[in-house]
């Protein structure tokens, strides 16, 4: 096989990297040695009373890259991607087992709040849900002002700058008085994306991000994914392959709650280790 | 052939149905018709300006008016809200936000329970415990015994309204690291504000038409109010004391009363109906 | 403070930093007081229940049982007997449930299964309004129109009719038992309608449309399909309006004659538990008699305590709460 070259993996027909990711792909692999590990998974199970939605699942998610989760429908990855900021906590009846290390400290840890874990771990849902009572730029800078940041240059400088980072101030920067709900969907989840950015998160976990929009706009969100990951570790679970094909440094597939395989997004479809994962990547189940 | 008759028989039967329903409905909303009807007819005749502006005269002598009464209700109003809203609200967003399964099915089962108990079991209540203790009828009594009316009713409506939030709201309120107090306040109570407003509007023109519990509460006054610990007038007290007296006047005053509480109370609701309007988005 | 290297600007997090530091107080002060507010609830059927008792201690040591059996209600030579005004309340009940429960129901089968759609919400309006009457207004309407309307008219026509039954015999006077029933009937209709309104709306559509594939019309769908899957719902539905007409204050009293007796006409005037709490809790002169009005609430509270309870548990096991709402 020859993986240091791009040309289309043999086993694989629909997935091309976009091309421009080819020349800093060498680069990468050099930061990312350097820079230690965001999250270090330990053998994490989560029960939603009984049942068991993640098993034993070990992973360190590295720092300023896109990981992916991917698997099949009901194999745990939102609730995988929830536990890494305390979210999957808001259902009632749920147990964990093991740790999840971020920065090095157990987020789980008793003396932790999750409400401080979740201003350093922000989080975009699938369905785009900017708060209706608000306009655009208050809803960029709720998180800021609802926990008591208060000067107003400071938040007029953050609102332009989340706008822009999300790609959005073009688009906005003459109607940030309307209401947040009057953008069109693929706006608005580049609107929920500038307010979690807002409140400067080191890590954006992303449930499906793209998965209620049309093509055009899940483009744009991809695009704007790779820029963000400049600033931002990245953790974006999709069920669309070459999506994550497209979009992720790394990918991890998991199947039944475990964690089958992790490594490089081209490793993992072109060359998989696990035959699992071969299947999976070549649609022998869905 | 025999099977179409039973069949033409069987349609026949269902007309016949739809028929009697429909006259049932009619009957239904017969009363409404005729109560408005004698209202305007016998009540539009003695409003005039005088019947807001002036207090009721003596007996015997014609004129006068229910101004203390219409005031006295709007203050028996403000009053039963200051208990009614803050207990029924706040308990509505319990009942909506925390609390256990089993805990909010007994809270709520309660709710409904007390929602059902005779208005003027209030008043005898709040006699008890207000009238009898200070030995004076105040507004004080009436507005608590109204409140006490609103509290169920207010934490059931606002737990509905709530509840209709969506989840998405709140993750994402909670994932951007703001507080669960917060959230609800903030984010879920203000997207759910209009609904609150009307639970809040529909309690109010409820207790409004209420006479019983005031009956020994507020027990009524032929004068102005000066003092809320005084007993104080209100429409429906002033409609029931003037409706079983035996003078002509009073009678023709007591249509009156009820046609100005009546449209007071559709007013609400119509206010109520145009907040909940479906925008056609 | 995290390990891991931080690309934001300094200023930045710096700023972020100063953001309020949760103390978790907050989350637990309005868990607290939002707790204490709903358990209002709890604390006002305990309040009813002490007060109730509380007030009428004296006349129930003083009568015992005999309170609930003794017909005689007499202030002056203190002899109080509850029997008069429970009858009261039971015929005028029963009397509104006759009338209002066959209409209701018909009414919300017409608005739920049969009625052209652009008729229905208008019609449920109406009854809506008709719900937001308040007591006294109706007592009013019943004083200066029905009752005159019954005593020249329709009394007589019944008693031509069914005069020869002890229930149509006797004087007219116009204020009865009858008319009592006749004004809660129309003070329950808009709660039995839209309970039973609710109810039939979550009768599933897959049993109608089973019925229609089998054949069957319009009128069998709906008896077949939708009332009887609906029975016990709407047998809450018609307690849940039994717990308001035992409760019906003014209007009864306006209309029903306030006569402490127990008659088996229903021309006959009456009284019921309300009616008498209401016409002579300010009349007390003795403490007993004030006494042995509570009592009577006492009564009034536990008969509707019962009935509501049954009226919630039966809606609640049919899967939805109905909520009450103002309709009440």
């Amino acid at each position: 096989m020859e993986s240091a070259t791009l040309i289309d993996p043999p086993m694989i027909s629909p997935i091309s990297p976009p091309p421009r990711r080819a020349s800093s792909r060498v680069a990468d692999s050099h930061d990312a040695r350097e820079r230690p590990p965001v999250f270090h998974v330990e053998r994490l199970s989560i029960f939603y009373g009984d049942k068991k939605a993640i098993e034993d699942v070990t992973l360190a998610i590295p720092s300023k890259k896109i990981t992916a989760i991917i698997g099949p429908s009901g194999c745990g990855k939102s609730s995988f991607l929830r536990s890494l900021n305390r979210m999957h906590e808001l259902v009632p009846n749920t147990r964990m087992e093991g740790k999840v290390l971020f920065g090095g400290e157990d987020i789980y840890a008793p003396q932790v709040d999750p409400v401080v874990i979740r201003r350093r771990i922000g989080m975009v849902f699938q369905k785009s849900n900017p708060f209706p009572t608000m306009s655009i730029a208050e809803n960029v800078l709720v998180g800021l002002k609802l926990n008591g940041v208060h000067d107003r240059a400071f938040l007029r400088e953050r609102l332009e700058q989340s706008l822009r980072m999300s790609a959005l101030w073009d688009e906005v920067k003459n109607d940030l008085h309307k209401p947040g709900v009057s953008l069109s969907g693929g706006q608005q989840q580049r609107l929920c994306i500038a307010r979690a950015i807002a409140v400067e998160p080191e890590v954006l976990l992303m449930d499906e991000p793209a998965s209620a929009l049309d093509p055009i706009a899940t483009a744009k969100i991809e695009e704007l994914i790779h820029e963000l990951s400049a600033n931002y570790t990245v953790v974006i679970v999709t069920h669309n392959m070459q999506q994550a094909g497209r979009c992720s440094d790394y990918t991890a597939f998991l199947y039944l709650g475990r964690l089958i395989e992790f490594g490089s997004t081209t490793k993992i479809f072109s060359n998989p280790s696990e035959r699992r994962t071969e299947d999976y990547i070549t649609g022998r189940f869905g | 052939m025999k099977s179409s008759h039973k069949h033409l028989w069987r349609k026949t039967k269902s007309a016949c149905a739809a028929v009697i329903a429909f006259v049932c409905a009619l009957l239904v909303i017969a009363p409404l018709a005729l109560v408005l009807f004698h209202l305007i007819r016998s009540g539009a005749s003695a409003i005039n300006w005088s019947f807001f502006t002036e207090l009721p005269k003596p007996v015997g002598v014609a004129g006068g008016g229910m101004a203390n009464a219409i005031v006295g209700s709007f203050q028996l109003l403000g009053l039963a809200a200051l208990v009614g809203v803050p207990v029924g609200v706040l308990g509505g967003v319990y009942l909506a936000e925390y609390g256990t399964a089993r805990g909010n099915f007994a809270l709520r089962f309660m709710a409904d329970v007390l929602n059902g108990v005779p208005s003027i079991i209030w008043g005898v209540v709040v006699y008890g415990l207000i009238v009898l203790r200070f030995k004076s009828f105040s507004a004080y009594a009436g507005g608590l015994a109204l409140g006490f009316i609103m509290v169920p009713l207010v934490t059931r409506t606002t737990e509905e309204v709530l509840l209709l939030v969506p989840a998405g709201y709140r993750e994402a309120s909670l994932a951007l690291g703001i507080s669960r107090w917060k959230t609800i306040v903030h984010i879920v109570m203000k997207t759910a504000s209009k609904g609150i407003v009307t639970a809040i509007l529909l309690a109010l023109a409820r207790v409004a038409g209420e006479t019983a519990p005031l009956l020994f509460t507020a027990f009524g006054n032929r004068f102005w109010n000066h003092n809320l610990s005084e007993p104080i007038s209100a429409l429906p007290l002033q409609i029931f004391s003037y409706a079983i007296s035996p003078y002509d006047d009073w009678h023709r005053q007591a249509w009156a009363g009820a046609l100005v509480l009546v449209v007071m109370i559709f007013l609400l609701n119509l206010v109520v109906r145009f907040l909940t309007r479906e925008r056609m988005a | 403070m995290p390990v891991v290297a931080s690309s934001a600007k300094p200023a930045v997090r710096s700023i972020i930093d100063r953001m309020a530091r949760p103390s978790g107080v907050g989350d637990r002060v309005f868990k607290w007081l939002t707790l204490a507010m709903a358990l209002a609830v709890v604390a006002l059927v305990f309040l009813v229940g002490w007060q109730l008792a509380r007030g009428s201690s004296l006349a129930i040591q003083k009568f015992g049982f005999h309170f609930l059996e003794t017909s005689t209600w007499d202030p002056v030579a203190e002899q109080f007997g509850a029997l008069p005004f429970i009858y009261g309340t039971a015929i005028s009940s029963l009397v509104a449930l006759i009338i209002a429960v066959p209409l209701s129901i018909a009414a919300a089968v017409y608005l739920t299964e049969l009625a052209p759609i652009w008729i229905r919400q208008p019609i449920v309006s109406l009854i809506e309004m008709l719900a937001a009457i308040p007591s006294v207004i109706l007592g009013l309407w019943g004083i200066f129109v029905m009752i005159p309307w019954l005593r020249t008219h329709a009394f007589p026509f019944l008693k031509k009719i069914f005069g020869w039954t002890p229930l149509f015999d006797g004087p007219i006077y116009g204020v009865s038992m009858l008319a009592g029933g006749i004004i809660i009937a129309v003070m329950i209709l808009p709660i039995i309608t839209s309970v039973s309104r609710e109810i039939l709306r979550s009768v599933p559509n897959l049993q109608r449309e089973a019925a229609y594939a089998l054949g069957a019309t319009r009128w069998e769908v709906t008896r077949i399909a939708v009332l009887s899957y609906a029975k016990k719902g709407l047998f809450g539905a018609v307690v849940l309006g039994l717990g308001r007409a035992l409760g019906e204050t003014m209007a009864v009293t306006m209309v029903i004659g306030n006569t402490p007796q127990i008659r088996a006409s229903l021309f006959a005037p009456g009284y019921t538990l309300a009616s008498v709490i209401a016409n002579e809790f300010t009349e007390a002169t003795t403490d007993v008699y004030l006494q042995a009005l509570f009592e009577i609430g006492l009564v009034l509270f536990g008969i509707t305590i019962f009935a509501n309870l049954l009226a919630q548990l039966l809606l609640r096991t049919i899967g939805s709460t109905i909520t009450p709402r103002a309709v009440q």
